[in-house]
C-alpha cells in the first residue's frame, strides 16, 4: 500500500547569529494509511520539530534546507502559504500537548468546531452546527448539545483535550500529528484520552504520527515506533521489535531505563550523559561519546539507517554485520 | 449581571466621597469665602449673618454632608467670578469640551487601532518604521507644542484653519453644538488632532505589543493548523484577544481626554469646561473648581463602569464570577 506521508532525508535549519544550526539531519520514514507511527527520544531530540515541518508550522527563522515531505506521493514541503493552509485541517490535523492553551479563551468550542468545518468542507453552517455537536458526542463529553455552547475555561483538561481532539478530526483529515497529547494532562486520565485518539483514528481510518515518551503509550498504541535522537533518527521498526529486541545502543538503554511491567527490578539502568546540544553535535554517531559499544568508526562516519533485522538501526554494528554475512 | 453594576457603584461610592472632600476642602481652607464675598465695607454685624447665611458656623460633618446634598443635586451655588449659579455655567461649557474629548478619543481609536494592527502583522515593514517613528514625537512632545506647531503650519502659514475658538456654533435645547456648520467643523480639527495625539499613539504601542503577543499564542499556532485563513486568524482570533486589555487603557484614556483637555483649551482658546476651570483657578473661583472636580471624579467613575461592562461583554472567562468585583 503507498504510504499517507513520507518523509525523505528531511533536513531543517536554524539561522542564527552564531552559526547554522541543523535541528533535523536526514530524517527519514513513512506511515503508511490508518498506522499510527510513535516517536519517542529525549526532550530536544526533535520530534515536534519533525511534527511542525509536516504541517508546515516551523517557527521562523527555521526552515526546511533539503529533503521532501509527500503527503499521498505529491510534495508538500515545497507548497506556498496559502496552498498549505488549505491541506493543514484537512488532509493533516494536529494535536499539540496543553489543551489549556491551544483553545481560543473568546470563542465557544462550538464556534471553533464549526469555524473549521465550514473552513474546509462544502457544508452549510446549518449542518456544521449539528456536526458539532456529534463531534463532540463522539469525542465523550456529556450532555454534548448544550456544551457546544460553552467556552472552553468551562471545561476541565482532559475534556478540552477531548475538545482538540475533535477539532483536529472534524475536517476528517487523512493523518493525524498528536505531538505528546496527554503530556499535560492529569495521570489518570490520560489513558482514557490515548484510547479514544486510538479508537477514533482506527474508526475513521486515520493514520497518526504519535509524539510522546511514554513506551507504555507506544506499546499500546504505535504500530511501529521511530526513536530520535540529537535531530536524528536512531532506530526504527516495529513496536514489538524495538521494544524487545533493540537494535540500536541508545534505544537500549531506552528501553533499560524504562521500569518494565510485568516484573520488578532493583534498579533502573541510565544512560550516562545527556543528549548533545544543537551547537556542539559530535562528528560521525552522535550517540558515540555516550555508547557503551562505540569504535573506532564511529567517530569518523556517519551511519545511516541500516537493515538490523527486524529493524533499521543507525549503527556501524549492523554494517559490520551485514559485511561479514 | 444587574448585582455586578449595582456592586461596581457601590464600589465608587468611596471614590466620589474621597474627591467630595477635597473639593469641600478647597471651600473650607483655600480663600476665605466671606471677605470675597462681602468686599472692602462692611460691620462685624454683617460678616456674622454672612457666615450663618452660608452655613459656616456649623460643625465640620454637617457643612460637609449638606455640601455633598447639594453637589447631589448639582447645586454648587455661585461663581464668585461671575456671580452665576456653577451648574449653569458647566453646562453652558460642557458641550464644546465633550465634542472636543469625542472628537479627539474617535481620531485617536480609529487611526490608532489600525496603526497598532498593521504595525503588529508586519513589524518588520517601511510603513511600521515610519509609523513608530511617529509615535516617539507624539509621545514626546507636550501637548501645548504640538498644538502650537498645528496652529504654526495650519493657521498661520496656509491659513487653512482657525487657531483658536469654535467657530459658529448652533443650539439644540440647551446643548450648543459645532457640527452644524462649516467653521464649527473646521475649528474642531486642529484641537481634537492637539488632543488626540498622544492617545493615538498610546493606543497604536498597546495594540501593536498585544497583537504580537497574541499572534505568539498556543491558540493562534493551533488556528494555523486547523487551516483558518489568514483573515479569520488576525482579524478574527488575533484583534479579538487583543482587545481585551486594550478596552481597559482606552476607557481610561478618555477619562484622560476630557481631564487632560484643560492644556489643549487654553491653547485654542476653546470654550470648554477645562478653560472655565483654568479661569477660574486664576480668580481663586471656588464653587466653579469644586464642581469641576467632582464632575471630572464622576466622568471617570462612570467610564471604568462602562469599561468593566465592555470586558464582561466581551471576555467570557470573568462572566462567570458574576458579581464578585476584581
Ligand atoms: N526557535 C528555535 N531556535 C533554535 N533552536 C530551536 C528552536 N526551537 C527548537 N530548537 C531546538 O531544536 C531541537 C529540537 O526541539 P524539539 O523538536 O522541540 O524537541 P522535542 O523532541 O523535545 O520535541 C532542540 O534542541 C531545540 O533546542
Ligand atoms: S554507531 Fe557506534 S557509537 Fe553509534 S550507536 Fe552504533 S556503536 Fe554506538
Ligand atoms: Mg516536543
Amino acid at each position: 500500500m503507498s504510504p499517507i506521508l513520507e518523509v525523505r532525508d528531511l533536513r531543517v535549519e536554524f539561522p542564527t547569529r552564531r552559526g547554522t544550526l541543523v535541528a533535523l539531519d536526514g530524517v527519514s520514514f513513512s506511515i503508511a494509511p490508518g498506522e499510527v507511527l510513535g516517536v519517542v527520544g529525549e526532550s530536544g531530540a526533535g520530534k515536534s520539530m519533525t511534527g511542525a515541518a509536516i504541517i508546515g508550522l516551523l517557527e521562523p527563522p527555521g526552515r526546511i534546507a533539503g529533503g521532501q515531505i509527500l503527503l499521498q506521493g505529491k510534495r508538500i514541503d515545497n507548497l506556498r502559504y496559502d496552498q498549505m493552509r488549505r491541506i493543514r485541517g484537512r488532509e493533516i490535523g494536529a494535536i499539540f500537548q496543553d489543551p489549556l492553551t491551544t483553545l481560543n479563551p473568546l470563542y465557544t468550542v462550538g464556534d471553533q468546531l464549526i469555524e473549521t468545518m465550514l473552513t474546509h468542507l462544502p457544508i452549510s453552517p446549518a449542518v456544521a452546527k449539528r456536526r458539532a455537536v456529534e463531534w463532540l458526542e463522539m469525542v465523550g463529553i456529556p450532555a454534548a448539545a448544550q456544551r457546544v455552547q460553552s467556552y472552553p475555561h468551562e471545561f476541565s483538561g482532559g475534556m478540552r483535550q477531548r475538545v482538540v481532539i475533535a477539532l483536529a478530526l472534524c475536517a476528517e483529515p487523512k493523518l493525524i500529528v498528536a505531538d505528546e497529547p496527554t503530556t499535560a494532562l492529569d495521570v489518570s486520565i490520560q489513558a482514557q484520552v490515548i484510547a479514544l485518539l486510538k479508537r477514533l483514528a482506527r474508526e475513521k481510518g486515520t493514520a497518526m504520527m504519535l509524539v510522546t515518551h511514554d513506551m507504555g503509550v507506544i506499546a499500546e498504541t504505535a504500530d511501529r515506533v521511530a526513536v530520535m535522537y540529537a535531530g536524528r533518527i536512531a532506530e526504527i521498526g516495529p513496536v514489538r521489535e524495538v521494544v524487545k529486541n533493540p537494535q540500536h545502543p541508545y534505544t537500549a538503554g531506552l528501553m533499560a531505563s524504562i521500569p518494565p511491567l510485568d516484573r520488578r527490578v532493583e534498579r533502573l539502568a541510565q544512560i550516562d550523559g545527556a543528549m548533545p546540544r544543537l551547537s556542539a553535535i559530535p562528528q560521525g554517531c552522535a550517540y558515540n561519546p555516550r555508547c557503551p559499544r562505540v569504535f573506532s568508526r564511529c567517530a569518523v562516519e556517519r551511519p545511516e539507517l541500516l537493515d538490523a533485522g527486524t529493524t533499521l538501526a543507525a549503527c556501524w554494528l549492523h554494517a559490520k554485520a551485514m559485511t561479514d554475512a | 449581571m444587574f448585582a455586578f453594576i449595582i456592586s461596581r457603584i457601590l464600589q465608587s461610592v468611596p471614590v466620589l466621597l474621597v474627591v467630595a472632600l477635597i473639593s469641600f476642602a478647597m471651600f473650607a481652607y483655600v480663600g476665605d469665602p466671606v471677605s470675597i464675598m462681602l468686599g472692602q465695607d462692611f460691620t462685624e454685624a454683617q460678616r456674622t449673618a454672612l457666615v450663618a447665611d452660608l452655613g459656616l458656623d456649623q460643625p465640620f460633618f454637617i457643612q460637609f454632608a449638606k455640601f455633598v446634598g447639594n453637589a447631589v443635586q448639582g447645586e454648587f451655588g455661585l461663581s464668585y467670578r461671575l456671580s452665576r449659579p456653577v451648574a449653569e455655567l458647566i453646562a453652558e461649557r460642557a458641550p464644546a469640551t465633550l465634542e472636543l474629548a469625542c472628537c479627539a478619543a474617535g481620531v485617536a481609536l480609529l487611526v490608532g487601532v489600525p496603526m497598532g494592527v498593521y504595525t503588529g502583522l508586519y513589524p518588520r515593514s517601511l510603513l511600521s518604521r515610519a509609523f513608530l517613528t511617529f509615535s516617539l514625537i507624539g509621545v514626546s512632545l507636550p501637548t501645548f507644542l504640538i498644538g502650537i506647531l498645528l496652529i504654526l503650519v495650519f493657521a498661520v502659514w496656509l491659513g487653512w484653519l482657525p487657531s483658536f475658538g469654535r467657530g459658529d456654533t448652533v443650539m439644540f435645547g440647551w446643548w450648543s453644538t459645532g457640527f452644524a456648520t462649516m467653521s464649527g467643523i473646521k475649528a474642531l480639527i486642529l484641537p481634537a488632532i492637539t488632543l488626540g495625539l498622544f492617545q493615538l499613539t498610546l493606543i497604536m504601542r498597546l495594540v501593536r505589543s498585544e497583537m504580537m503577543e497574541v499572534l505568539r499564542a498556543d491558540y493562534i499556532k493551533f488556528a494555523r493548523a486547523r487551516g483558518l485563513s489568514n483573515r479569520a486568524i488576525n482579524f478574527g482570533h488575533a484583534l479579538k484577544n487583543t482587545m481585551v486589555p486594550v478596552i481597559t487603557v482606552v476607557g481610561l484614556q478618555l477619562g484622560a481626554i476630557i481631564a487632560f483637555a484643560i492644556v489643549t483649551e487654553t491653547v485654542f482658546q476653546w470654550p470648554g469646561m477645562g478653560l472655565l476651570f483654568i479661569q477660574s483657578v486664576g480668580s481663586a473661583d471656588i464653587p466653579v473648581m469644586a464642581a469641576y472636580l467632582l464632575l471630572i471624579a464622576c466622568l471617570f467613575v462612570t467610564i471604568n463602569l462602562i469599561v468593566d461592562l465592555l470586558y464582561y461583554a466581551v471576555d467570557p472567562r470573568l462572566r462567570v464570577s458574576r458579581g464578585r468585583g476584581h
